[in-house]
């Protein structure tokens, strides 16, 4: 299905997820969603000329060592080295090239460079948490990182955060702009997290989690997980028949 | 594109969390164009919450064409405009206060000048979308079928209003005058 807008412009549209894919807005569980939520109903916007195109971001955003976040620092960060990789893809499979991801995360133990966290863990000299890259050809992306600590929070009684890695991708249109949070395998935090169980979707919810990949680990020198993420896909092909473009 | 080829679920959304700030700000971020460009306006504003209180651990997005209503992108069918970066980006301060210096954009076929923005802070577990609109253009806004598609007594919230070095936009999440928030 396409648009034919008002001027006959053609245009792609970019399917809808089914519902239970992302968390609802309002999730009393997760307590700062109480007066951020809107209370009004979204309005629909169909997908026209903004919402089909997007930034393109990707060299001359990304530093040398941006997507090594072990070594950005004179020193090497404390902690279990990883290699955390996967694959930009949208909902048809087709790999997303030449994309930038960002990616923040506490340190080893749990701490995050910012002046609001100051909860007793040790600040890690050498570690700052930040990492950029860009998608290759194949959409693939790659970071060497620490493995992130559990982090404690006052959302409720002796609340901990499973270990987590935040992302930011763009894909190719702002209907595709995602943020989440890749977690780790078999954490026993899962179960009290209302974060990671604001997703309705119980298989939605396990796309978060990457798989370890022996595969990729690197022997004597660092594990590694996998993570892929999947933006909105395409409808079909837009005609464009002659009657299309004569669309009013 | 490859109809009946492999479909794959999407990935679900997350909050940014509280420390957004060490992620995901850029230097020039605030400014689409260099400050002394001929034209280029302010567009600032506050995000507040259901109790009116600021919100400083929210980042804002913008996207929109260039003074020609065109965009540097593969997918405008007119073909890619390159020149322009039509993305601004900034966090919000600690009294909740944002600010993205940018051309106005120009009409794009059938809709008024506007400019598409993301909000993403702590506490919101999937990003906001809204719309600004500009006071300049109130013949094309009142045909514009977006804001025509919006409860008329709520239009207003889409629509910038004129500032000394450009334009005042504020984001209500919640409550009293409540920002009008899309579905994308
Ligand atoms: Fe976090």
């Amino acid at each position: 299905m396409s648009t034919s807008t008002e001027s006959g412009l053609v245009l792609p549209t970019y399917r809808r997820d089914p519902e239970g894919t992302h968390p609802p807005l309002d999730s009393p569980e997760y307590r700062s969603t109480r007066l951020r939520h809107p209370k009004q109903p979204l309005v629909l916007l169909p997908h026209k000329l903004t919402e089909v195109t997007g930034p393109l971001l990707g060299y001359g955003r990304v530093g040398e060592s941006d997507n090594d976040l072990t070594r950005q620092h004179p020193q090497e960060p404390q902690g279990q080295r990883i290699l955390v990789h996967g694959r930009l893809l949208d909902g048809d499979g087709k790999p997303i090239p030449n994309s930038l991801i960002e990616i923040w995360q506490a340190n080893a133990g749990g701490r995050y460079r910012h002046v609001w966290d100051n909860w007793p863990s040790p600040v890690d000299p050498n570690f700052d948490g930040v990492g950029r890259t860009i998608t290759d050809d194949e959409g693939r992306y790659e970071f060497v990182t620490i493995k992130p600590g559990a982090y404690p929070w006052r959302n409720h009684d002796n609340a901990w955060r499973p270990a987590h890695i935040h992302f930011s991708v763009f894909g190719t249109a702002f209907t595709q702009r995602l943020v989440t949070q890749m977690y780790f395998p078999d954490d026993p935090l899962f179960f009290q997290d209302p974060i990671f169980n604001s997703i309705p979707d119980e298989k939605a919810r396990q796309r978060l989690i990457s798989s370890f990949d022996m595969s990729r680990t690197v022997p004597e020198w660092a594990l590694a997980f996998r993570f892929d993420i999947v933006v909105r896909g395409r409808e079909a092909t837009p005609f464009e028949s002659p009657e299309d473009e004569e669309d009013e | 594109m490859s109809q009946g080829g492999s479909r794959l679920s999407s990935t679900p959304s997350q909050t940014v969390g509280p420390y957004l700030s060490i992620g995901l700000p850029w230097e020039d971020g605030p400014t689409v164009v260099e400050e002394g460009t001929e034209g280029a306006v302010w567009i600032r504003g506050v995000v507040t919450d259901g109790e009116g209180a600021p919100v400083p651990d929210a980042l804002i997005e913008t996207w929109q064409a260039d003074p020609n209503g065109r965009f540097d992108h593969p997918d405008d069918p007119r073909g890619a405009v390159p020149g322009f970066r039509g993305f601004g980006r900034c966090p919000t301060n600690d009294d909740g206060e944002f600010g993205i210096l940018t051309l106005l954009p120009g009409a794009v076929p059938g809709q008024a000048p506007h400019i598409d923005v993301s909000v993403f802070a702590r506490g919101l577990l999937h990003r906001l979308v809204t719309r600004i609109y500009f006071p300049d253009f109130a013949e094309a806004n009142v045909l514009d079928p977006v804001l025509n598609s919006v409860p008329v007594e709520r239009r207003y919230t889409l629509v910038a209003r004129r500032t000394e070095d450009g334009y005042r936009f504020d984001v209500r999440l919640q409550g009293e005058g409540e920002t009008v928030f899309f579905d994308v």
